[in-house]
This record gives structure tokens, C-alpha cells and sequence, in this order.
């Protein structure tokens, strides 16, 4: 009962999450500092931002929904947990897991992009509204790529859904990334992911700069801090999806902790270089794009799958 | 509670709300952002909802359309916030005081916190301003 509590509240749940979020979130912006040549934030930024938010007033607007409106911030934050424990479960090397729970895992990767939409609709808000809807279109342009490359890795370790047998097959056979088919796939879920954690060339929904961050512009104090933190853990969760999944997952010990970071901080990096370097897509651009091209190279790789290479 | 005041004061967002200006103020607000200054190393952030704000920087010389709009958009602001007055024109009227279709200065619609004068202020004097709103901040935080 204690075990689970602290499992889930504090490691590898809640806290660790949040902590290792904020800080991949200052990597995100003092990257983004360096690269326009700027200083950028100190390492307690995102922190501070939080704490700063939970002081300020909540105010709730008059027509909109109130129940719903204040509690999609906490959906999102409870379904970034979720999927942070579901992963670390695996890579913990603990056997807990259950059949099935890759499937759960990309079901609770959809939850804060879901609470998010519902928050929006739930401000009525026009702008909240348009945001929302930008962000729906999103979600049905970046899951079919994403399940089909996910179908690469299940058929390639041996058709199975446990993200422990997973971890074990990739240990004894060497990492999904290391083959073609596996590599195509790795980018196929890479450009997914920059679509779901709303990075620059598929940050549509929120566009500060054209809807004044879509479904969040009603949202004030604590709120808007869940909010954040939510996108701050799923900028921690996703990476380690992609890990875990296509990358040998995270080895127990020092040194296999560190090798995990370094993972970690690769592809958060290639994030952030994509991020810098696009500007931002029309919301029919992004669709044709994930159902075109990104479609049909996770398609090839899955025929290379069933090839053998 | 010397964090909460910390975390008030290492991370103000900035609502930038133009009355009216003349766009010169507007662009200094920019420049603050630029590497030169770079004011993100202090946290400060400028954001598109004022639901977001910590900071409402008014540039601008308060047109007769803009008063009722500057009303709302500072009821809808969440509390603690302080109010900073950008340029002479928000500041004092300028050479608009006596202008048939501006109701200057803007300290006569809504409280005023801090005052930068200049025309356009320099971008030192700007962030000297946001360091004075930062006081008045934890000042109502407090006062709250
Ligand atoms: S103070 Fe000067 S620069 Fe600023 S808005 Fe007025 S006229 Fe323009």
C-alpha cells in the first residue's frame, strides 16, 4: 500500500515526473536561448513559474462551465502520471506490468491533449473554441502514423504488447533503432511526438502569436499552472515513450541511468532543433502531412518489417 | 512566505496592451526581448491572454475607443497585478493632451503603478521599470 502510494505520488509518479519535466522544459528554452544567441532562463525557471502561478488569483469565467473548466487542468496532469508509471515499470525492471499495457500507455498519451480540448470548449471562449477544434484536427492527423509505427516495434519483437517483454526482447536482440525498418519508424514516432507535445512547426492549437494560446486564453492561477506542468511532464513522458519502445528502454544501475539521460537528451535536442528551424503549419498542411508522407514511411517500414530487415 | 515572493518576482509575465500608440514604444517592448538585453534571463515573458499577466504595460495615448476596452481588459486581469505606464504619451498625454479624441493621461481610467517616461523610453529604462512594478507587486500581494 506505502510502495504504492510512493509509486505513484513520488517515483517514479507525480514529483519525479514533474521535477525531470521542468527541467527538460529550461533545456527546451535555454537551448532556444543559445540558439538565438540570447542567455536565457536560469535552471529554476519552469519551477518558479509554477509555484508563481498557484499565488495568483482563479478566476473562473461567468458562462462558462465550471465544474469541467477546472477540472481538465487536473485530468492532465493525472494522465501524464499515469503514463510516466506505466513506463517506468519496464524500465524499473520490475515485472508489474500487465498484457496490453503498451496499449494503455498510448491511451494515456492521448489525455492531456483530450483535456486540453475539453478545458477549451469548456471556457467558451471563441478563441478557446477555435484552439480546441485546431487541436482535434491535430490529434486525428498525428495517431495514425504514430499507432502504425508502434505496430512496427509489436511486430518486431515478436508480436507482443507488454512493454516489459518489449524491453527484454530489445536487451537479447539488440534495439528496434539499430535496423532500417526500426530507424524509419523511430522517425515516423519522433515527428508524432513533436506533434503531440505542440513544438513549433505543429504548435497550431496554441500559435501565441495568431490565438493567443488557443484553448488556454481563458485560464488563470492554478489552473494554468496544471495546464503547464502537464506539457512540461508529457515533454519528460514522450521521450521516455520513445526509449522505451524503440530504444532498449532505460537500463538499471549509474551507469545505465546516465546512458538513459543521454538518450533523453538526444532526442530532446533533435526536438528542439526541429522546433527552432520550421516555422509555424496551416492546420491543413500538418493533416496532409501526417496522412501523406509520414503515413506512407511508417507503412514502408512496416513492409520492411514483414521482410525481415 | 519570503518563496511566494521570489516566485512572484523571478517570473513576471508582461501583457503588452497598446492604446493607441504610435508603435515606437511598442517597438522598444521588442528590443527588450532581443539578445541584446534578453530579459527572459529574468524570467520575464511576454504573453498573449491578459488572464496570463502579471504586468500590464500600456503604451500609447489612450484614444476615446480604447477607455472602455483598457477598463475591461484590467477587471479581467488576475490579482496581484501591477499596472506600468510605457512612454510619455501613456505617462503624461504628450503632444496629445489637448487632442479632440484622447482621454489622457491613462492614470485617469485606471491605477497607475509605475511611470516610464520617454519617447520612446531606451530599453534600460524599461526594464529599470519593470524592476520598480516588481516592488509594487509583492506590495499588493500582500495587501491582498
Ligand atoms: S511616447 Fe512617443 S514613442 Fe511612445 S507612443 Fe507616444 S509618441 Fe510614440
Amino acid at each position: 500500500m506505502i510502495k504504492g502510494i510512493f509509486y505513484f505520488l513520488i517515483f517514479p509518479g507525480f514529483l519525479f515526473t514533474a521535477a525531470m519535466g521542468c527541467l527538460s522544459g529550461w533545456f527546451d528554452r535555454k537551448l532556444t536561448a543559445r540558439i538565438h544567441w540570447r542567455v536565457g532562463p536560469p535552471w529554476y525557471q519552469n519551477f518558479v513559474d509554477f509555484l508563481k502561478l498557484l499565488g495568483k488569483e482563479i478566476i473562473v469565467p461567468a458562462d462558462s462551465m465550471r465544474g469541467l473548466f477546472l477540472f481538465a487542468p487536473v485530468t492532465a496532469v493525472i494522465g501524464a502520471t499515469l503514463l510516466s508509471v506505466v513506463l517506468w515499470q519496464p524500465n524499473l525492471r520490475t515485472d508489474s506490468g500487465f498484457l496490453g499495457d503498451l496499449i494503455v500507455a498510448i491511451y494515456l498519451s492521448m489525455i492531456p491533449a483530450l483535456a486540453l480540448i475539453i478545458g477549451g470548449m469548456a471556457s467558451r471562449n471563441p478563441l478557446a473554441s477555435l484552439g480546441a477544434s485546431r487541436e482535434m484536427k491535430l490529434m486525428l492527423a498525428y495517431e495514425l502514423p504514430f499507432i502504425v509505427s508502434i505496430a512496427t516495434v509489436i511486430i518486431k519483437n515478436g508480436y507482443t504488447i507488454r512493454l516489459y517483454e518489449m524491453v527484454q526482447h530489445q536487451a537479447a536482440h539488440g534495439a528496434i533503432i539499430g535496423s532500417p525498418s526500426g530507424f524509419i519508424a523511430f522517425i515516423v514516432a519522433l515527428l508524432c511526438m513533436q506533434a503531440k507535445l505542440g513544438l513549433v512547426p505543429f504548435d497550431i492549437a496554441e500559435a501565441e502569436t495568431e490565438i493567443m494560446g488557443g484553448p488556454l486564453v481563458e485560464y488563470s492561477g492554478a489552473p494554468l499552472g496544471f495546464f503547464r506542468l502537464s506539457k512540461l511532464m508529457m515533454l519528460f513522458a514522450m521521450p521516455v515513450f520513445l526509449i522505451t519502445v524503440f530504444w532498449g528502454g532505460i537500463a538499471p544501475g549509474a551507469l545505465g541511468a546516465a546512458v538513459g539521460l543521454g538518450k533523453l537528451l538526444v532526442i530532446l535536442l533533435v526536438a528542439v532543433l526541429i522546433k527552432n528551424t520550421n516555422p509555424r503549419l496551416r492546420i491543413d498542411q500538418a493533416l496532409r502531412f501526417f496522412w501523406g508522407p509520414v503515413t506512407v514511411l511508417a507503412v514502408i517500414s512496416i513492409l520492411l518489417t514483414l521482410a525481415g530487415l | 512566505m519570503s518563496f511566494l515572493k521570489k516566485a512572484l518576482t523571478k517570473s513576471p509575465w508582461v501583457f503588452h496592451l497598446s492604446t493607441g500608440s504610435c508603435n515606437n514604444c511598442d517597438i522598444e517592448i521588442i528590443d527588450c526581448l532581443t539578445p541584446r538585453f534578453d530579459v527572459e534571463r529574468f524570467g520575464v515573458m511576454l504573453v498573449g491572454s491578459i488572464r496570463h499577466a502579471d504586468i500590464i504595460l500600456i503604451t500609447g495615448s489612450m484614444n476615446k475607443k480604447s477607455v472602455k476596452r483598457v477598463k475591461v481588459l484590467y477587471e479581467q486581469a488576475p490579482r496581484p497585478c501591477a499596472v506600468v505606464a510605457c512612454g510619455t504619451c501613456s505617462c503624461g498625454g504628450h503632444f496629445f493632451r489637448d487632442s479632440y479624441n484622447t482621454d489622457t493621461p491613462v492614470s485617469k481610467t485606471i491605477p497607475v503603478d509605475v511611470y516610464i517616461p520617454g519617447c520612446p523610453p531606451k530599453p534600460e529604462a524599461l526594464i529599470a521599470g519593470i524592476v520598480k512594478a516588481l516592488g509594487k507587486l509583492d506590495e499588493k500581494r500582500k495587501n491582498r
